[in-house]
């Protein structure tokens, strides 16, 4: 349909799914354009909730985030807030390239906010600040975005400033955003529910490494996932695969003291 | 019921023994007991997904009865609660799922109804639809590279999966290597949401079997009989070295396809209502008390007993502890394991 100048919105419920559909993903959309030299396109929007803390055990609460990013040829967002859904939804549709379009199942009945009335678009790519501060840097993204900013306004009571900065965009990602908050804050976290080996934070850390390495005063660190298969069923493996706004406090606290 | 012969009134039973015929019925019992418990336990607020398999009942227990214990692999899906009855599991073993206790098989990581047990011969397997099947047919292959006889793999499926990619290549590479496979569709007509009629153009999904090179044959599964006898014939095939059967069980789903579905979205109460007229459980009762087969008080202590076992298999269950958070570690690898070595 892509192909052939539609514009397909493609729904895979869940992301644990999606597995079968990879080699179409990775093997085909993404390699399209480049293999035909430009002749051919794939403007497709894949559509995937995905994530845990929701009792999904092994099959439904996995992040695929990573699986994909490697993958040039393919975009990837993760908005959390209901009127960055709509803008990135529409922004994604209105793309040339494949766009795999990620939602936290959590956030569905969890997150509430306004919505603008008509169309506009919100540009793939662009970070957003949600809250500004002076002493640390946090990116996260997806529900542990909304975690995060919880532990940054705690430790606001505690005279602690800390910025957070919604990704929004995997892939391509901000770099600007990032850099330009890291230079003020000197300190970086990465906060994410996948795990933490290959994860996106790996990407983030290693890009600060070699763009500003001499801005930072304390060692990059990253709050993520376990290195394990899945969270299990059963409450006490996912409350041990699930981060939570007090661990997240925690490693704040640490970090600005270092 | 096409078990009874209407002009003669005659039953046939494909050498089923009244004692092999009441286990079946008590099989029927125990499934409907057990998915009750489960939705109940839900309601409850005592466990936080359920799934039930009401209106298999007749096809599981059926095709349970032609696998042989301790010899055949069983490949099942998340439906085939009377199925893994039937093949050896307890209720107690069941209700470990349910309450995802430590001492599950799974140890409480995998969602209820995905039941595994090395002992019964019964196929771990995931969420992810038809992706037992190359498991599936990769055991058959085994048996068959090792040369075995008089053992087969039966594997099972809803409708909807047979659209995957992966039923497809199971069912051609078992066709090509003529391997001792049985697959076994349990055609509910439902999909979650997804009716027959949006699933695939012909809705005869035995009649694929002649494309694979492959017998195909269609059975009532509201008849255990008549279910058993289509299993055993492609089972015994199989175990013979003759090559795999694609088997096509018609019943129905009568409730929602878990409890985070509503299907009143998508098909009427009266739709289901009409449905239940043919329900399998009652209609199997009646055959066996018309045949003297059972009793009415037979009947009665017989329900009696399968919910005494049924309670005493929650209490049992609920006592026994969660699995600790630290076994989220384990069994990732073989041995501790960190990615970064030192
Ligand atoms: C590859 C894959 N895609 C989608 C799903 C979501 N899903 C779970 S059950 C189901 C319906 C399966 O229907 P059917 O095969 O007819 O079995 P039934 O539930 O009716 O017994 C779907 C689509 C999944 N588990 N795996
Ligand atoms: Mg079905």
């Amino acid at each position: 349909m892509a192909m052939e100048g539609l514009r397909p919105i493609a729904e895979i419920q869940f992301a644990d799914f999606i597995y079968p559909s990879f080699n179409q993903i990775v093997g085909e959309a993404a390699k399209i354009r480049y293999r035909s030299n430009g002749e051919y396109t794939c403007p497709l929007v894949i559509r995937t909730p995905y994530g845990g803390g929701v009792r999904g055990a092994l099959s439904h609460s996995v992040s695929i985030e990573a699986l994909f990013y490697h993958v040039p040829g393919l975009k990837i967002v993760a908005p959390s807030f209901p009127d960055d859904v709509k803008g990135l939804l529409n922004a994604a549709i209105d793309d040339p390239d494949p766009v795999l379009f990620l939602e936290h199942k959590k956030t569905y009945r969890l997150i509430k906010g306004e919505v603008p009335d008509g169309h506009y678009t919100i540009p793939l790519g662009k970070a957003n600040v949600r809250k500004a501060g002076t002493q640390l840097t946090v990116v996260s993204y997806g529900l542990y975005l909304h975690w995060a900013l919880e532990a940054a306004q705690r430790l606001q009571e505690e005279n602690v400033s800390v910025e957070v900065i919604d990704l929004r965009s995997i892939r391509p990602m901000d770099k600007t955003a990032i850099l330009t908050s890291v230079q003020k804050t000197r300190k970086l976290l990465i906060v994410h529910e996948d795990n933490k080996f290959g994860g996106i934070g790996a990407e983030i850390s290693a890009m600060v490494a070699e763009e500003a390495l001499f801005s930072l005063d304390s060692p990059i660190r990253r709050l993520c996932g376990p290195d394990v298969p899945s969270m299990g069923y059963a409450l006490p493996l996912e409350e041990e695969f699930m981060s939570s706004p007090a661990e997240m406090a925690d490693a704040m606290r640490a970090m600005v003291k270092f | 019921m096409a078990t009874t012969d209407l002009r003669t009134g005659s039953l046939e039973r494909h050498g089923l023994s009244d004692e092999q015929l009441r286990d079946m019925f008590r099989n029927m019992l125990l499934q409907r007991q057990l998915d009750n418990r489960g939705f109940q336990l839900n309601r409850q607020g005592k466990v936080p997904f359920a799934l039930g398999s009401e209106g298999h009942e007749a096809l599981q227990a059926g095709a349970a009865m032609a696998f042989n214990r301790g010899r055949d692999i069983l490949a099942p899906y998340y439906r085939d609660l009377g199925l893994c009855l039937g093949i050896g599991l307890s209720p107690f073993e069941i209700l470990l799922s349910i309450f995802a206790r430590a001492e599950d098989h799974n140890g409480g990581r995998q969602f209820p109804n995905h039941y595994s047990s090395k002992a019964a011969g019964l196929m771990s397997f995931s969420s992810i639809l038809a992706a037992h099947l190359p498991h599936a047919v990769g055991a058959a292959f085994a048996i068959a590279y090792r040369g075995e006889t008089g053992r087969a793999v039966l594997a099972t499926c809803g409708d909807g999966t047979t659209s995957e990619g992966e039923w497809h290549e199971s069912m051609n590479f078992a066709a090509v290597h003529k391997l001792p496979f049985v697959m076994l569709v349990e055609n509910n007509e439902w999909a979650i949401s997804t009716p027959l009629a949006k699933q695939m153009a012909q809705p005869e999904i035995w009649k694929r079997a002649a494309g694979y090179g492959m017998p195909g044959r269609r059975f009532n599964g509201f008849d255990p009989i008549e279910t058993y006898a289509a299993v055993k014939e492609a089972m015994d095939r199989a175990r013979a070295g003759e090559g795999p059967t694609l088997v096509e069980g018609t019943c129905y789903r009568y409730l929602a396809h878990s409890t985070d579905d509503n299907d009143l979205t998508y098909r009427t109460r009266e739709v289901v209502q009409e449905r239940r007229k043919d329900d399998p459980v009652p209609a199997f009762e009646a055959v066996l008390l018309e045949h003297g087969i059972v009793t009415p008080e037979g009947v009665a202590a017989m329900r009696k007993d399968v919910l005494r076992e049924t309670n005493e298999a929650t209490d049992a269950a609920e006592a026994l502890p969660y699995p600790e958070p630290t076994d989220l570690y384990k069994h990732v690898y073989e041995g501790a394991w960190e990615p970064w070595q030192s």
